[in-house]
């Protein structure tokens, strides 16, 4: 039998070279339809390989008034990452599409230059001839000496894979709103206190002015004034209106914090009460605010500490001025803030779409499992706690600490909320996605804070659109104003959905009109444009059906065909949603999105002619999940359920499910990963949101496992050993060798707190008692020193706590293992080839583990008796009972699950703070040895 | 390696299967005693007295005050109806010292420092609520810590030990002599005492190292050489004795060189329990039972540990706890033994090895044999290994489990990890309850 990564090596050399492919004749029989995109590059998910850069990188540019849009920086800060990707052309594509940017200074029937504090815009677009798609994030700061009082900026986070961009949206949103609510709380402080100085400086000049002007009145007794004085009074005059406007420039910067305190919900912008500034600002006299323009000034202003200067009329021209840098725009403090985050974002989004899609999958399950997660996870990464506090850091010093804590609030959403209020919000828009990218098209929400006094911005407007897009390459998928994602989204959530297209739609058209919603539909491929048949007929399915709606929010994404085998348990659902596929062209299979299993959908192998997985695993949605309880443990835990009403259906049913999927899985993501890593450098080492350390050291400890249960046939006791909490000490005179082996086995070790896991990978010395208590797996030196027979003795001594893997000779010491669960835990049989893939297996096997603990432990009968007068001994019974009959459990399993269980409690009943005494639970149990 | 009966790994009887280990000592835990019923005071070489809760092995209180190690300990619970209870401890050191402490609050309630020589025991006598310390004399104080009599010098040795006989009399160990003291009333005051040495007894050859009250009508001494000695308790005379029941009266046929192996240390009696019937005996590395109805040994493990025991007790259960230097704790089980008549025989066959490899052949079938009497063995039932030095002491707190002390700084908890478990799931649920995580949690 040829495996998947054999065949690979025939489709690659297919493609490299033909003539080596044709002299080794494939018999018909084995012929595999090879890759339709392997001209592109092997990586089915990355569909665009003609980029010209290697890898994600995040650019800022700024759309200078005096040189146009200019790339400012790019993280990380390597010309090799960008490549031949020109950076100026896509900071001009980038800068286009900004919508915000057309509406400065001052505005119509304004009299005073208004501050405009517009929220930022968050816009998808995509440059088929780059090859590159960019989540573009536009940004407003106020520099005094520019045009309007503001600088145009942009952030954009930059890969070839359209649908990391897409599919991420979300995510990268929230991550650079952190990043821009930094910059813009840096930049409020320093355009105050530029203000400020700026302020002093006119009050200076107005002294001055006066104290000439009053001298030269002395001076004239001729009745009459003379051009100088004239002059002198204008000037006087133009001083005087200057000051004013500064002072209301001053107090609108100042207001925006208190503003902010006022929001009873979180909103990180309130648009209304930015107009209704502007219609305050319109009381006042219309006429007076063309005299001075603020950028005359601008040669005074900057004086580090301060004495006032005089200030001429007359300055420089525009252009022969420096403009601030960004740094000296948003104070120094904040830039490196700034930048911080935005390399943390390029660390969280580096990848594989799919790597991050699982992980944020695995993350949001793990964070349900809060009672069990700390056994075998590591929970730390868990808490996105590091960025947070950096982030807090800059807050603590900024002036306008309350109004960032707001926004911060609102900016950071879990996973669960964003994306279930995103879906809410936008649950009568269809977005369908096509299989192939250039089919695609995506009509999305937009809100714009100007729709409705700028009638130009009507996005719907099909001119509008040729001359966004200026070059035919553009395609701008999707944008959104910032905050609506969020805001709009929570304000709508509690709506019902809306039964019917025709209400959907009305409301959408009106929602273009009269609020800042719009929905923006622009493509340049005239051919693909958007069909209304094809838009209506999907729309119904978008409104009924909640899987779909929910598809269709999350941000156009690919969602896989339901697997039969996963589907059994949903039956109903996947009726309803092969119902609803109106257009089973343009809509793939939907996947009911209800994630019973941890990892389902690395399992799913759709049965397309090519035979690859194509489709990324889906984004955690959490709302769809309520009714059947993140865990079904609470279930158990409020039905008070007895023991024969359990279903364990379940439990049972879902192991061999994601047992057998996972072993295909092996397969088709090495074989996957094995095209990639040939195409290009296209994808980076996944680096995991929190630490790509750990990551590494997850492979690494997978593979070292896999090579373990391959080599050493005894694997099967020493991971009972280390299940059942016996401690299992690694023997060896080779340091190396043993730090290896604990390294592998390590995977297995039940955490006994939050704190690290319980594994010492080196120890000199004689074990001691309390060694046991606090390490379940110890690698131990093995000398012939008289220490080392210390050491032998502790060892002989206390043997009966403990597993003595003795590395040299390849013996192993402990007790019997006959039960099952460790035989598909380590089946030295197995496909797995990655070290990485069977650590995911390994930890859905220990998952289910976990759940049938947390059953066992949380079941209240199987503990207390049911009526006073049950002795224990019936307690006893059916507690045996449950754990043989219901979770299936045979010998030693129960044993296994016994001890997490104990660790459960434990845990559990341990007040916070208190570490508490570590217990060491034993047997008394023959133990035997095994030899190779 | 070991002449000892091994058990193996596979012990069903052994309800220890979870175990807390206690930290806080620097030197050798030396005592352990039971203040209530969850309570336990430890004290040892470091001169630091620690209160811990056997249940949850927390430790309570950390009462420094001695200089020096602490030499004698004493529970002083208060009988008094008028006060409220107050659970004291006593505590005796080598920097001559006496100090009594408040269980419930932590405190010292009080400090004695007049003694001349090191206190060496202290006894309690609850019905004339009165405490006695022995040293190089034997001193008599009442509750607020009063000296109310005390002896002239006895022996720059001092009292080893004390025990509280009936109609107001104590017995000390004094060297190799056993003197009784009366305590009465004196003539002219209600508080004063007058504390009258009675009579010396002198059958022993050698230190008494052991002195136990059986009864109100009997108590025994143990010596170094192996002497045990029932007296009675109400005219002091002696009731029975037995020496050298480790040898040949036991087992007719051990041979002569054996005897002569042995050190004195290892015919030491070193401690003492009894209950009704029988006297234990901790004797060197072995533990006898003694009956006192048939004024003989019916049964002893002659190598019950590796090295000398150093504690035993009698359990409800006709078990036995002992401990040894060899940092082990083994449980027996006295148990009545169908005639096998060929027992005595493999005995001495494996004995003729040697003494020098004597302890090769473990004497797993040491017992005695008696005609015409039920027999009885001791058979091991459970080992606990978690020390790595000498077990110095032991507490059993029946299903709460077993305080073990030991040279090696720690005091380890021993408990039923089936109850235990069970205990946690009752707690659990009651969390649960009290948290509201009954209900979903959201």
């Amino acid at each position: 039998m040829i495996s998947a990564p054999d065949v690979v090596a025939f489709t690659r050399e297919e493609e490299l070279e033909d003539d080596l492919y044709r002299e080794p004749p494939l018999p018909e029989e084995y012929s595999v339809p090879l890759f339709p995109f392997s001209g592109h590059g092997a990586n089915p998910w990355a569909k665009v390989a003609g980029s010209k850069f290697t890898r994600d990188f995040i650019l800022i540019s700024e759309f200078s008034e005096q040189v146009g849009p200019q790339p400012l920086l790019t993280i990380p800060d390597d010309a090799k990452v960008s490549g031949t990707f020109d950076l100026n052309y896509f900071s001009l594509r980038i800068m286009s599409v900004d919508y915000q940017a057309s509406f400065v200074g001052h505005p119509p029937g304004s009299a005073y230059p208004k501050l405009n504090f517009v929220e930022d815009s968050k816009v998808v677009l995509g440059d088929s001839k780059e090859g590159a798609f960019a989540y573009v994030h536009h940004l407003t700061l106020y520099d005094l000496e520019a045009r309007g009082f503001v600088r145009p900026f942009c952030m954009a986070y930059i890969s070839a894979d359209e649908h990391k961009i897409m599919q991420q949206f979300q995510e990268l949103s929230a991550e650079f709103s952190k990043a821009s609510e930094c910059l813009k709380t840096g930049n409020r402080k320093a355009f105050a206190n530029e203000l400020e100085k700026k302020l002093k400086d006119l009050d200076y000049t107005r002294t001055v002015l006066h104290n000439e002007t009053e001298q030269q009145k002395k001076a004239n007794d001729k009745g009459y004034y003379t051009t100088q004085a004239i002059e002198k009074a204008n000037e006087l005059a133009s001083v005087e209106k200057s000051i004013i406007e500064h002072q209301d420039l001053l107090r609108q910067i100042r207001s925006y914090p208190y503003r902010k305190l006022k929001e009873s919900e979180f909103h990180p912008y309130e648009p209304e009460s930015a107009l209704d500034r502007v219609d305050v600002g319109g009381d006042q006299d219309p006429t007076s605010s063309d005299l001075s323009d603020p950028g005359e000034t601008h040669l005074y202003t900057h004086v580090p500490s301060y004495t006032p200067k005089l200030i001429k009329a007359k300055s420089a021209k525009c252009f022969d001025k420096k403009l601030k840098t960004l740094e000296e725009l948003c104070d120094v403090y904040f830039f490196t803030q700034t930048l911080d985050q935005l390399h943390h974002i390029e660390r969280t989004f580096r990848g594989d779409v799919c790597y991050l899609l699982t992980e944020q999958i695995s993350r949001a399950l793990l964070k349900q499992q809060s009672v069990t997660n700390f056994l075998f996870e590591d929970v730390s990464f868990l808490d996105d706690k590091p960025p947070v506090k950096q982030y807090r850091g800059c807050q603590g010093l900024g002036q306008d600490a309350i109004d960032e804590k707001c926004s911060e609030e609102s900016l950071t959403p879990k996973v669960v909320i964003s994306l279930g209020s995103y879906k809410s919000s936008v649950e009568c828009v269809p977005i369908k996605m096509e299989q192939e990218m250039e089919d695609s098209e995506e009509p999305k929400m937009s809100e714009s804070v100007m729709s409705e006094h700028q009638e130009n911005l009507d996005y719907l407007d099909a001119d509008i659109k040729g001359s966004i897009s200026s070059g035919e390459s553009i395609e701008v998928l999707g944008t959104e104003k910032s905050g609506s994602g969020l805001t709009k989204s929570e304000s709508q959530a509690s709506l019902p959905v809306i039964p019917s297209p025709q209400v959907g739609r009305s409301k959408v058209g009106s929602r273009r009109t009269v609020s800042e919603d719009s929905i923006e539909v622009l493509s340049t491929c005239p051919s693909e444009s958007l069909i209304p048949e094809d838009f209506k007929a999907s729309y119904p399915s978008a409104i009924n059906e909640e899987p779909y709606v929910d598809d269709s929010e999350g941000g156009l994404r690919f969602t896989p065909r339901p697997n039969p085998g996963i589907d059994d348990g949903q039956d109903d659902i996947s009726k309803q949603e092969s119902l609803v596929q109106v257009d089973a062209a343009c809509c793939i299979g939907k996947e009911s999105p209800n994630f019973l299993e941890p990892l389902p959908e690395l399992g799913q192998k759709p049965c397309e002619e090519d035979g690859v997985v194509r489709i990324p695993p889906q984004p955690y949605r959490p709302a769809e999940q309520g009714l059947r309880g993140g865990f079904p443990s609470h279930d158990g835990l409020s039905g008070g359920l007895l023991p024969y009403e359990l279903d364990s259906r379940y439990l049972t049913g879902s192991r061999e499910v994601s047992k057998s999927s996972l072993d295909e899985c092996s397969d088709s993501t090495s074989y996957i990963s094995s095209a990639a890593s040939t195409c290009s450098d296209r994808t980076p080492s996944p680096a995991h949101l929190a630490c790509p350390a750990g990551e590494r050291h997850r492979k690494r400890a997978g593979q070292n496992a896999l090579r373990f249960i391959r080599q050493y046939p005894f694997a099967h006791p020493a991971i009972y050993s280390l299940l059942s909490g016996r401690t299992l000490v690694v023997l060896g005179e080779d340091e190396a060798m043993v730090k290896k082996l604990v390294t592998a086995l390590s995977i297995f070790v039940p955490n006994c707190g939050v704190y690290a896991k319980p594994v010492k990978h080196w120890v000199t010395s004689p074990l001691h008692l309390v060694d046991f208590q606090k390490w379940k797996l110890i690698g131990l030196q093995r000398t012939v020193s008289p220490a080392g027979v210390n050491v032998l003795h502790a060892l002989s001594r206390y043997s009966r706590y403990l597993s003595i893997l003795d590395a040299d000779s390849k013996t192993l010491r402990c007790p019997l293992y006959k039960g099952t669960v460790v035989a598909r835990l380590a089946d030295h049989r197995t496909q797995i080839k990655r070290g990485s893939t069977y650590y995911m297996h390994v930890q859905s096997i220990l998952t289910q583990l976990c759940s049938k603990a947390f059953l066992f432990t949380f079941c209240h009968h199987l503990h207390l008796p049911i009526s006073e007068r049950e002795p224990e001994e019936s307690v006893v019974n059916r507690r045996m009972n449950f754990l043989k009959l219901q979770l299936g459990l045979a010998n030693e399993d129960i044993k296994i699950v016994q001890y997490l269980a104990e660790l459960l409690k434990l845990h559990y009943i341990q007040e916070p703070g208190q570490g508490g005494n570590p217990l060491l639970r034993f047997d008394y149990v023959p133990s035997f040895l095994y030899k190779i | 390696k070991s002449s000892v009966q091994t058990i193996g790994e596979e012990q069903i009887q052994n309800p220890y299967t979870e175990l807390l280990v206690l930290k806080g000592h620097q030197d050798i835990v030396r005592f352990l005693v039971q203040i209530d019923d969850c309570r336990f005071a430890s004290a040892g070489d470091d001169g630091i007295i620690f209160l811990w809760n056997v249940q949850t092995g927390e430790k309570l209180f950390e009462l420094h005050g001695h200089t020096h190690k602490i030499t004698a300990i004493a529970p002083f619970s208060s009988s008094d109806v008028t006060e409220e209870k107050m659970d004291l401890i006593i505590t005796a050191s080598a920097d001559r010292t006496v100090i009594v402490w408040d269980c419930t609050s932590g405190r010292q309630v009080q400090k004695v420092s007049c003694f001349h020589s090191t206190v060496k025991c202290l006894t309690v006598l609850q019905r004339l609520n009165v405490w006695l310390s022995g040293g190089s004399d034997l001193c008599v104080w009442n509750r607020k810590l009063d000296l109310l009599c005390k002896t002239s010098h006895l022996t720059d040795a001092g009292i080893s030990a004390l025990v509280e006989l009936p109609k107001n009399c104590v017995a000390a160990a004094v060297g190799k002599e056993l003197i009784i003291f009366r305590l009465s009333a004196s003539n002219n005051g209600s508080e004063g005492w007058n504390v009258l040495e009675v009579k010396r007894l002198v059958d022993h050859q050698d230190n008494i190292s052991s002195l136990v009250s059986v009864s109100d009508l009997t108590f025994v001494t143990g010596s170094h050489v192996g002497e045990l000695i029932v007296w009675d308790a109400l005219d002091w005379t002696k009731q029975a004795s037995e020496c050298n029941f480790w040898d040949s009266s036991v087992h007719p046929d051990v041979q002569p060189e054996i005897k002569l192996s042995q050190s004195p240390n290892e015919t030491s009696v070193q401690h003492l329990t009894s209950d009704e019937e029988c006297v234990f005996a901790a004797v060197g590395k072995g533990i006898y039972v003694y009956n006192l109805q048939m004024k003989r040994v019916i049964a002893c493990q002659r190598t019950a540990h590796d090295s000398s025991v150093l504690h035993i007790e009698k359990l409800p259960n006709r078990q036995l706890i002992s401990c040894s230097e060899d940092g082990s704790v083994r449980i027996w089980e006295l148990r009545e033994k169908q005639q096998l008549p060929a027992e005595p025989v493999p005995t001495g066959f494996f004995n003729m090895w040697g003494f020098g490899r004597a302890n090769k052949q473990a004497n797993q079938a040491a017992k005695k044999m008696q005609e015409n009497t039920p027999t009885y063995f001791l058979e091991l039932v459970g080992d606990l290994i978690g020390h790595s030095s000498a077990v110095q002491m032991f507490l059993y707190f029946g299903e709460l489990g077993l305080a073990t002390c030991s040279a090696d700084h720690l005091i380890i908890l021993w408990k039923d990890g089936e109850r235990e478990s069970s205990l946690r799931s009752l707690t659990l649920f009651k969390k649960l309850a009290q948290n509201g995580d009954l209900q979903l949690k959201l």
